[in-house]
């Protein structure tokens, strides 16, 4: 936040934003209480949810849903919301998951 | 995509056009990535011409047929910005639809092609020419030529991309061809080649397009006051670089052509003591008026402009501070002053000797006839200085 602001002719014309010189901000603590957890052992890959992320909080490694990234998911439900298999739950902030926020064995 | 077109012969000597079919003609010799329009009097025979070329093959555009202008322009914006050339055409409510999307698409940067064929603003509803309409979007950020004839119409359609897609620009360009005047009345036009339009103007790029994949891009996002006023300075700096850009392609083009432009062109206007400023297609009126008024030996002349946006100030007062007397004829109206073309004029000679006087005419197709010219010009030699706006054929 304390960057200097930048000259008129120091930035891209048209207010376009070049993705790879942007600073994401971290949307991660906007969340209100809640965040998703995930039950691999429910879920069919189909990848509903890191398609519907605002944030791209929802992490995959290839073709394969990985888990969530928690400094950037906002809270916003829709990954739990489009899980076809109810394998993306909201839990309580506080409750502790695993690695991804995969639901602890 | 795997269609190719059928090529139309390179020479083509004079050929029998409206403006509005030549503007159709520089199109399919364009062959625009994307034309995405909705027709309305009298701009429908540009579109409809060039809807026919593509249907025949022609031309490998993306037509488009939206709904609506305010859609035309909106799905011009998605398409300049994926990074395809893009072109659009409308007039009068068309064009008044379409204004928030102008302003738009001259603030993102994207330089689409606008043929314009002029036509009063509604109500009373009136399918005629005037300027009120290409008025609407002085101030929206858009390059605005205005031109006098079909062959000027052909001309500046083909220099369009190559103004607006420069790298110092990338802005849209506004072709202005008076409705019916130009875009309906036949003249003969001289083409260049397919290919010799095809290589004038070149491939197309922009620095940032959506769709390419390696630079990912936010395109049109907020502006919070720390940026907003910075991004509008830019555009005025856009504008600045237009005058020496449209230089270089008018010399380019003169050399593909052997026709010779500028952003403005003075006739007699060299010795004359009085003048008459002007856009679009009356001027080719008025020059006739001065070569009669010449033969009885009046010092008189005219210039006519042909880019309104960007308003080239030092050009256009090298030519006029220095007459006795200067009619500004303008074809809208800004109800409560004087008309756009005026106030600008009288801007750019605010510190100089010339008698200004303003004339409005030709309101929803009012015709202009010489001899009301020639009445402008003799209240100007007879030294008339009144300051009131007079109206040219209305009835008072």
């Amino acid at each position: 936040m304390s960057d200097p602001l930048k000259k008129y002719n120091e930035i891209p014309i048209g207010g376009t934003v070049i993705a790879s010189e942007v600073k994401q901000p971290e949307t991660g603590s906007w969340r209100l209480g809640f965040k998703p957890e995930v039950d691999l052992s429910k879920c069919v890959n189909c990848l509903l949810c890191w398609i519907n992320c605002p944030d791209s909080a929802v992490l995959i490694d290839d073709t394969d849903f990985k888990g969530f990234d928690y400094t950037y998911c906002k809270g916003c439900e829709l990954c739990a919301e489009t899980c076809p298999t109810d394998a993306i739950q909201m839990i309580a902030e506080e409750k502790p998951v695993d690695e991804y926020g995969r639901k602890k064995a | 995509m795997s269609r190719t077109i059928k090529e139309t012969p390179s020479v083509l000597e004079a050929s029998l056009l409206t403006g509005a079919q030549a503007a159709a003609h520089a199109m399919r010799q364009i062959n625009p990535d994307v034309v995405s329009v909705y027709p309305i009097t009298p701009q429908t025979p540009i579109i409809q011409t060039f809807s026919k070329f593509v249907a025949d093959g022609k031309a490998t555009t993306e037509m488009i047929n939206v709904e609506s202008e305010h859609s035309a322009m909106s799905a011009a914006i998605g398409s300049a910005s994926a990074g395809a050339r893009t072109a659009t055409a409308t007039a009068s409510q068309g064009l008044a639809l379409m204004i928030e999307n102008i302003y738009i698409a001259a603030s993102m940067r994207l330089p689409i092609t606008l043929a314009i064929g002029n036509r009063a603003l509604s109500a009373p509803i009136n399918i005629h020419c005037d300027h009120s309409d290409s008025m609407l979007a002085r101030d929206s950020g858009v390059i605005q030529i205005y031109v006098e004839n079909a062959q000027e119409a052909y001309d500046y359609m083909v220099m369009a991309p190559k103004i607006a897609e420069h790298e110092d620009v990338l802005l849209p360009v506004m072709v202005c061809q008076d409705g019916f005047t130009i875009t309906h009345t036949a003249e003969n036009v001289s083409m260049l080649g397919d290919g010799e339009v095809r290589d004038f103007v070149g491939e197309y790029h922009i620095p940032y397009s959506l769709l390419d994949l390696n630079r990912p891009t936010t395109q049109g996002p907020f502006d919070m006051p720390d940026y907003y006023f910075e991004h509008k300075r830019q555009q005025q700096e856009a504008m600045e670089k237009v005058p020496a850009v449209l230089k270089t392609v008018q010399d380019e083009f003169y050399e593909l052509s052997g026709r010779l432009y500028s952003s403005i062109e003075p006739y007699k206007i060299e010795d004359a003591d009085y003048g008459i400023v002007i856009l679009g297609s009356t001027a080719g009126t008025v020059k006739e008026v001065v070569d009669n008024l010449r033969d009885d030996g009046k010092k008189v002349g005219v210039l006519k402009i042909r880019s309104f946006r960007p308003f080239e100030e030092e050009k256009i007062r090298y030519h006029l501070s220095r007459l006795k007397g200067i009619a500004v004829l303008d074809r809208s109206m800004s109800f409560g002053s004087y008309g756009p073309l005026f106030t600008e004029i009288s801007r750019c000679l605010y510190d100089t000797e010339p008698v200004l006087r303003n004339y409005i005419y030709g309101l929803g197709g009012r015709d202009l006839f010489p001899d009301q010219i020639e009445d402008v010009y003799k209240k100007l030699i007879a030294g008339d200085t009144s300051k009131a706006t007079e109206y040219i054929g209305l009835r008072e």
